[in-house]
């Protein structure tokens, strides 16, 4: 990467976002508690105020990161440790993931058919939930909610499905694009990532608006609801931040940043939507389709 | 080029080298590993003595049968708050700071690899924390409902259960950061000529460990938010009627709860296993088996959770499959054990105080361990489950198990910290002090759960009170132990002999080659290291 320096390890000095970014998560946290805890909790500004200045710790630190990689400061080391950096956070992430797919499954194999009696759940049933089948999709003996509808997977779900495949291929288009310098090829792509997140997120809201109001399915609609909502939810989360961090990456590229052999911010973007892309076949198949 | 060189250059002082003048400069913008190691060390020293404050009103109340001192619900949150502190902000903080003073220093690298990061590991911290304890002066007070958080007593709190939501999802963001940087630390930095197999053991324990909480700190953030939106957004994770299962929560949680135990102890063991070998002046005993060793305790502790779950309804499927799992473990941890021993074997040992807490740590950490294998058999368990045995058990392996180990790892390398010794009578003083009566405060309580006393009640039988009462003067006891331990380090970082750079004559290992106090940058400039200098360099 660099010829300057090889040998020497860039520490920086005197970081002065982290404690700007602790203060906005405090403040960000500090406003959701109070929301949940009042009784009529009107606008959040506070959260809202912590919410920018994360976002403000974002811009200054990033931006110093920026400066500091298109001033050559970083040799091949650095660029490993931000390698293994997203690496082992996308874990941490496949992990966060991992909880949630868990309480489906275990919902779906043992709290609901024991509800309905199986195993050791006999007496459950008959004392408590008399006539309570537990099959799946359910909102539980309590039939929490009212009667719901489920969403149809081969309609949006499986459009969405297409859109985000189709979207991995295009990031991995503009990637080639880039390694080849052609840069009007990378921007076109990288473009077209964004085009095709954001008809997954508008679609993706769509299918919320049709669940609660036509299907009445809703986070309060037991288990059921409880694993759809926060599943594809969380999804929906990161399927956001990673297009607005392809887009970024984009504004990036006009700019002139990233060389063709060296661009891991472009890497790491890139890896992130691929695991946004996972997730998404592992809800398609075991939230919409089984 | 070698490092000793490097140092020189060190101390001539570039401009950098200069340590940041004034105390937001220093403290709040630091990049350096030192100072963060530093600051994790001090803010852990804090939380413990909160913590142990509240341990004290515990053994206060549980001095006599009865209600002396305090209301039932606040006893309620003096245990939970004692845990959650504990293990959250006093344990855990305190190894990622030994981590991150020695792990660079241990491997030959210039800094940990992501230094700005490192900074906000460390300070999403005290916010964390004082989010936690402001619960105390709130109307209906702090989380009562025990550190495991389970539904649906939990969610009965009043306003405190979003802030022990939101301070745990702080505490884990600070955790998985701090592990990132650990493992890129150890993957990328070390000195060229540093492979794997030469690396002391407290960074090949911290490797591990790091692994396991970049896995798991991600699952308990998944299982607080469950339980978040159960109580403000109705969903029905922990919720019958919906179709979910409180067990379900004990599940997840358990999943993160005992890999987590091993987050506590792993590193202990990387500091006795470095302590043990200087003081009996010989190498490890099987070094590549203590790896291994490290390596099956990790993988075990993630198939073996539900032996915290015996007594709430399992199939018997699993009651028998988890019980033989957990059983397994004493195969690794047994490993370990015979490996100290065999060190010690014919070695010429001497008795200094980081050597003494690691000899108390390795015999009382197995009895720690022995009361574990007796609960991991699932039929007696249903006795001893939410007695005081268990919590006789778990505080052997983490007060003498991992905060030993911390204690040991302190004595061992304050003189690299500091520059100075510490005094080694006062430390001796500590030490029995300490080790007399932790056994005083913890052994009885064997007893009082074998006789079926439960944990997390206020009040107790009166044929439970003289156990109790020698309980409480051990706790007292061991309490003032450990304020003299803060008078024994500051005496130590105010002055006394000055310290050379090997300070340990049996010491082997690249932290020893630089001076005392390390310098503010070390191995600046990468390049190989003498191997001879360190334990593991030549052999493997």
């Amino acid at each position: 990467m660099s010829e300057l320096s090889k040998d020497q390890y860039y520490v920086p000095h005197l970081a002065k976002w982290p404690i700007v970014g602790s203060i906005g998560l405090t403040t960000t946290v500090l406003g959701a508690i109070n929301m949940l805890n009042s009784e009529n909790p009107g606008t959040p500004w506070v959260m809202y105020l912590g919410f920018a200045i994360i976002l403000f710790m974002m811009f200054g630190w990033f931006g110093d990161v920026i400066k500091e990689s298109e001033n050559n400061l970083y040799n091949t080391q650095v660029d490993t440790s931000f390698r293994m950096g997203m690496v082992w956070f996308i874990f941490s992430e496949v992990m966060f993931f991992a909880g949630f797919f868990g309480a489906l499954f275990y919902a779906r194999t043992f709290s609901v058919p024991w509800l309905g009696g199986e195993g050791t759940g006999l007496a459950t049933n008959e004392v408590l939930y008399p006539g309570y089948e537990g099959v799946w999709p359910t909102n539980g003996p309590g039939d929490l909610n009212g009667h719901y509808d489920i969403i149809d997977p081969y309609h949006l779900p499986l459009v969405n499905t297409l859109l985000l495949l189709t979207s991995s291929i295009t990031i991995t288009i503009a990637h080639h694009a880039l390694r080849a310098n052609n840069r009007a090829q990378t921007i076109i792509w990288l473009i077209a990532t964004v085009i095709l997140g954001a008809i997954f997120l508008y679609y993706q809201a769509e299918e919320y608006i049709e669940a609660y109001q036509q299907l009445n399915l809703k986070l309060s609609s037991g288990i059921y609801g409880s694993t759809f909502f926060m599943l594809t939810g969380f999804h929906g989360m990161h399927v956001t931040l990673g297009t607005i961090m392809i887009a970024i990456i984009t504004i990036r590229v006009i700019k002139g940043h990233f060389r063709p052999e060296s661009h891991f911010g472009f890497e790491a973007v890139a890896w992130y939507w691929h695991f946004v892309d996972v997730v998404w076949l592992g809800l398609f198949i075991f939230v919409y389709i089984l | 080029m070698s490092h000793d060189i490097t140092h020189d250059e060190a101390s001539h002082g570039h401009d950098h080298d200069h340590k940041p003048k004034g105390f937001v400069k220093r403290w709040l913008m630091t990049t350096n590993h030192k100072d963060i190691g530093t600051l994790y060390l001090i803010f852990a020293f804090a939380m413990f003595i909160l913590g142990g404050a509240m341990a004290m009103i515990i053994r206060l109340e549980l001095f006599q049968p009865g209600l002396q001192f305090v209301e039932p619900d606040f006893f309620n949150q003096m245990t939970t708050m004692h845990a959650l502190i504990m293990v959250f902000g006093a344990v855990m903080p305190a190894f990622v700071g030994l981590a991150n003073w020695m792990i660079p220093l241990m491997i030959g690298a210039p800094d940990m690899a992501l230094p700005r990061m490192n900074n906000w590991s460390f300070w999403i911290l005290p916010f964390a924390f004082t989010l936690l304890a402001s619960t105390l002066f709130m109307e209906g007070g702090a989380p009562a409902g025990g550190w495991t958080m389970y539904p649906p007593l939990v969610l009965q709190g009043g306003h405190n259960v979003a802030y022990l939501v939101f301070a745990v999802h702080l505490m884990g963001i600070s955790s998985i950061m701090g592990a990132i940087n650990v493992i890129a630390t150890i993957m990328n930095m070390r000195a060229p000529n540093v492979g794997y197999l030469n690396m002391p053991l407290f960074v090949w324990t911290w490797l591990i460990t790091a692994f396991l909480l970049i896995a798991v700190m991600p699952v308990l953030a998944g299982a607080v938010t469950m339980l978040l939106t159960d109580r403000y957004f109705d969903t029905s994770f922990f919720n019958a009627a919906g179709g979910g299962d409180p067990v379900l929560f004990q599940h997840i949680f358990w999943f993160f709860g005992h890999p987590e135990v091993y987050i506590m102890i792993l590193p202990a063991f990387g500091v006795v296993s470095e302590i043990i070998p200087t003081f009996a002046r010989k190498p490890l005993f099987g070094y590549v088996s203590m790896v291994y060793a490290t390596a099956a305790i990790a993988f075990l502790s993630f198939i073996v959770w539900a032996h915290h779950m015996f007594s709430v309804g399992m199939p018997l499927g699993g009651e028998l499959y988890f019980m033989y799992a957990t059983m397994m473990i004493a195969v690794p941890t047994g490993v370990k054990i015979f490996n100290w021993v065999a060190t010690m074997w014919r070695g010429s040992m001497t008795f200094e105080t980081p050597m003494l807490f690691s000899l108390a740590f390795v015999i009382l950490f197995t009895i720690g361990g022995f009361s574990g294998v007796m609960m991991a058999l699932a039929p007696v368990d249903l006795q001893y489950h939410d007695t005081y045995f268990i919590v006789a058990h778990f505080h052997y392996v983490l007060v003498t198990g991992a905060v030993f180990g911390i204690i040991a790892g302190v004595y061992y390398w304050i003189p690299k910290w500091s520059g100075h010794m510490y005094n080694e009578r006062l430390g001796k003083i500590h030490f029995w002090w300490s080790t007399i009566s932790v056994n005083v405060l913890f052994f009885p309580q064997h007893f009082l759960g074998l006789a079926g006393m439960p944990r997390r009640i206020p009040d107790y039988s009166t044929q439970f009170a003289e156990f109790n009462m020698w309980s409480s003067i051990g706790g007292f006891a061991f309490g003032l132990a450990q304020v003299f331990f803060i008078y024994v380090v500051w005496k130590t970082v105010r002055g006394g002999e000055k310290a050379t750079a090997q300070v340990w004559d049996g010491a082997k290992g690249l932290e020893w080659t630089v001076p005392s106090p390390a310098p503010h940058h070390t191995f600046e400039e990468f390049g190989p290291v003498d191997l001879d200098k360190m334990a593991h360099g030549k052999d493997h």
